[in-house]
């Protein structure tokens, strides 16, 4: 009996990563390097404005001074930026599809195999809720819902599009809130990001909807960079949610992103991510790199910026979605659930800078690691001397799965005002085998019980998530762990 | 048909052999208690029993309803109608007691065929059962057994059982730890799930327990056998003996 649990067990964890196929389509990439010419013939592909291309080139040449950040407790080989391409796209018939009829047939069966709601018919059924923008490889290919939403003054749609049709609000807004100085990968995103998300509320607009951007790697030695910008003026609010998958693949890939959120004042953003990406094999064989930059700005006085993220896919995952806080009484939250299993490696947690007066900030963070897997929490609080009665309360759970992975918390406080209260508070905890037990004895199998267990401990961050996305996330995990307990 | 038969059973721990060739049969409607001093191999057999993979059966056949158990998983076992009392119930925090319950009686209605219970049902079902173990509501509300009293543990197995419906209940140590009210309260729940289609097994080392939950049988098990069998006499009997003459032989 025991033998054959065994043999489930490892036929449970060899189940293939659900989302590993590879669409066949033809696309325009250039050819793999980093310089210069490079950097000018992305702009070029995409007509950019000479404010833009300089941009870029700053970027790039600062760039070329900068090394790879060390100090996360992560460990990969040195990634060779010159064998990555930095451009692809999916080749069109014509150069920009006008309509989703106008989209490789191709590319849409692939959403559908995600599961994306990218049809229109759904619109016309008024059944979704969700406003989906897909960027597959490097290049936004489809925006569902547009019309309903521009009729509110919402701006939401590939970054592209915006530089094209609203180039003075992303000439404003790119790079205030994450610098094209501010770290290794942003700056080498700032040189050659290809596409990505850009959304805009106007003043008083409440988003009636969730909007939603999907991302997929799918050529092979390519680099993703995407650049979203998301922008909430005064009294505005929206929920933004992020999803990602890529194909299975023996090499690496790297994912670097970076996100830019602004809220002015009493405005509320909300932005969920659930990353998906391939975790590589289970001998560590594969997968993306995810060095990504997130931050948001609380501009304005009394707004508020929430980041909820699922984090289960990624061989790689190094990513700190921020908040700095400077309007007075603007909150910042982070919920955190990030799975590790087999090889997977996650350095993540968030940073909380507290300026303004009377400022918030919320840190929930779940770590859980299984098999051989290294999960990091590491999170800075810092207090300006500005911030007159600030506040923070942290948590970090770590939740260990067998006996050979590892949980740790880097927890980092600065506190510059004698006025602010800061808490912390850490736990680590062990699935036992009794546990396990236990619910088999009262007829639950052992991936149910795990998942139950799971599911328990992370859901202060669940129910954060917007509803129809708790669901899928905590399927994801119990797909994440399948196979962690034998 | 017998509802447990165990035919020259042995099991190990870590190696170590610890349960060497134990016959047991138990029919529906019968209640049967099982002595012995420490280390005789008690909570080895209750383990075993429910494919706890920590203990290894060697060697022997164990037949649930006819149907022999090796090729079940513990939750096969559950949802075949086994029951084990845990002699130390496991804390699952945050997982409150409802949710879990409500998984649990829904996994093992999947199993027999039946239909799932919804919320309004199994809240019924709930209150139904609550009095019989006199469990405080809160407590139900609250993750699994996490901060529960000693008492309080013993009590939640006993209701988890009274919410599964099992054929056969396995009490393990039940009465460990427990003081008079929860032994009563605790045995009256028991009492109250006596029934002629469902079996008991009761594992105690003491006596005292036996006066509440009063069995058809009693054996004595020392050193991984079953050295003598009786009525309830004979628990008295060892409660005035001890069990010194049996591990002296």
């Amino acid at each position: 009996m025991k033998i054959e649990d065994k043999k489930s067990f490892d036929e449970m964890t060899d189940k293939e990563y659900k989302y590993g196929f590879v669409t066949d389509i033809e696309s325009d990439s250039l050819p793999p390097g980093l310089n210069e010419e490079i950097v000018r013939a992305i702009s070029k592909r995409k007509n950019e404005p000479e404010w833009l291309m300089e941009f870029r080139l700053k970027a790039y040449r600062h760039w070329l001074t900068l090394e790879e950040p060390k100090w996360a407790k992560v460990e990969f080989p040195p990634v060779d930026y010159q064998a990555l391409s930095y451009y692809s796209a999916p080749k069109q018939k014509i150069d920009a599809p006008k309509s989703l009829d106008e989209v490789d047939p191709e590319l849409l069966a692939t959403y559908e195999k995600l599961g994306i709601p990218l049809g229109e018919q759904e619109v016309l059924a008024g059944v979704a809720t969700v406003a989906v923008d897909a960027v597959f490889d490097s290049v936004s290919v489809a925006t569902t819902f547009k019309k309903n939403l521009e009729e509110m003054g919402i701006i939401f749609g590939s970054f592209s599009e915006a530089v094209e049709n609203h180039p003075e609000l992303v000439k404003k807004y790119l790079g205030t809130v994450v610098p094209y100085k501010d770290n290794y990968y942003a700056t080498l995103n700032s040189a050659v990001f290809s596409d990505g998300s850009f959304c805009y509320i106007p003043k008083g607009v409440k988003c009636p909807m969730e909007l939603s951007t999907y991302f997929r790697i799918n050529a092979a030695n390519t680099g993703q960079f995407e650049r979203t910008l998301l922008i909430a003026d005064e009294d505005a609010k929206v929920s933004y949610l992020e999803g990602c998958t890529a194909p299975q693949r023996d090499e690496n890939q790297l994912h670097a992103a970076v996100v830019e959120l602004v809220a002015h004042e009493n405005a509320q953003i909300k932005y969920s991510t659930v990353q998906n990406w391939y975790p590589g094999d289970k001998d560590g064989k594969g997968g993306i790199y995810n060095f990504v930059t997130k931050r948001g700005h609380c501009r304005g006085d009394n707004s508020k910026i929430s980041w909820t993220q699922v984090e289960t896919g990624s061989a790689i995952t190094w990513k700190y979605p921020s908040c700095i806080l400077k309007g007075d009484n603007s909150v910042g939250e982070f919920y955190s659930v990030a799975v590790t299993n087999n090889m997977q490696q996650a350095d993540t947690g968030t940073k909380m800078i507290h300026v303004g007066k009377n400022t918030k900030s919320t840190i929930i963070s779940k770590g859980i690691s299984a098999g051989q897997a290294q999960n990091s929490y590491r999170g800075l609080v810092r207090i300006q001397p500005t911030a007159e009665n600030a506040r923070n309360f942290s948590q970090c759970d770590s939740m260990l799965i067998g006996d050979q992975c590892g949980a740790h918390t880097f927890p980092y406080i600065e506190v510059n005002n004698p006025s602010a209260q800061v808490e912390h508070e850490a736990t680590t905890t062990k699935i036992g085998e009794d546990q396990i037990f236990y619910c088999n004895q009262r007829g639950l199998d052992t991936e149910e019980a795990v998942s139950m267990i799971v599911n328990g401990f992370c859901k202060e961050v669940f129910r954060e998530l917007p509803m129809e996305f708790a669901v899928e996330a905590q399927k994801l995990l119990g797909i994440s762990l399948e196979g962690s307990v034998g | 048909m017998p509802l447990l038969e165990i035919k020259d059973l042995h099991a190990s721990v870590a190696d170590k052999p610890i349960i060497k060739g134990l016959n047991l049969t138990i029919n529906p409607g019968e209640v049967h208690a099982i002595m012995g001093p420490n280390g005789a191999g008690k909570s080895t057999l209750s383990n075993v029993l429910a494919g706890n993979e920590a203990y290894e059966k060697t060697s022997g056949q164990i037949l649930l309803d006819g149907v022999d158990v090796d090729d079940m998983a513990p939750h096969e076992r559950a949802c075949a109608g086994m029951f084990l009392a845990f002699q130390y119930p496991v804390e699952i925090p945050g997982i409150s007691n409802m949710y879990f319950l409500k998984a649990a009686v829904n996994a093992v209605r999947e199993a027999q065929g039946k239909d799932q219970l919804d919320a309004m049902d199994f809240l019924d079902l709930v209150e139904d059962k609550k009095k019989m173990v006199k469990i405080r509501g809160d407590l139900l509300e609250r993750a699994v057994n996490s901060g529960f009293s000693g008492g309080e543990k013993k009590r939640n197995e006993i209701f988890q059982m009274s919410m599964l419906e099992p054929k056969l209940c396995i009490l393990d140590e039940t009465d460990s730890g427990l003081d008079i009210d929860a032994l009563r309260i605790v045995s009256d729940g028991v009492n109250a799930l006596r029934s002629a289609d469902r079996g008991f097994l009761v594992i105690t080392h003491y006596q005292r327990l036996l006066d509440y939950i009063v069995p058809d049988f009693v054996h004595v098990l020392v050193d991984g056998q079953i050295v003598k069998s009786g009525d309830k006499d004979l628990a008295l009997e060892l409660e005035s003996g001890g069990y010194a003459s049996w591990v002296a032989e």
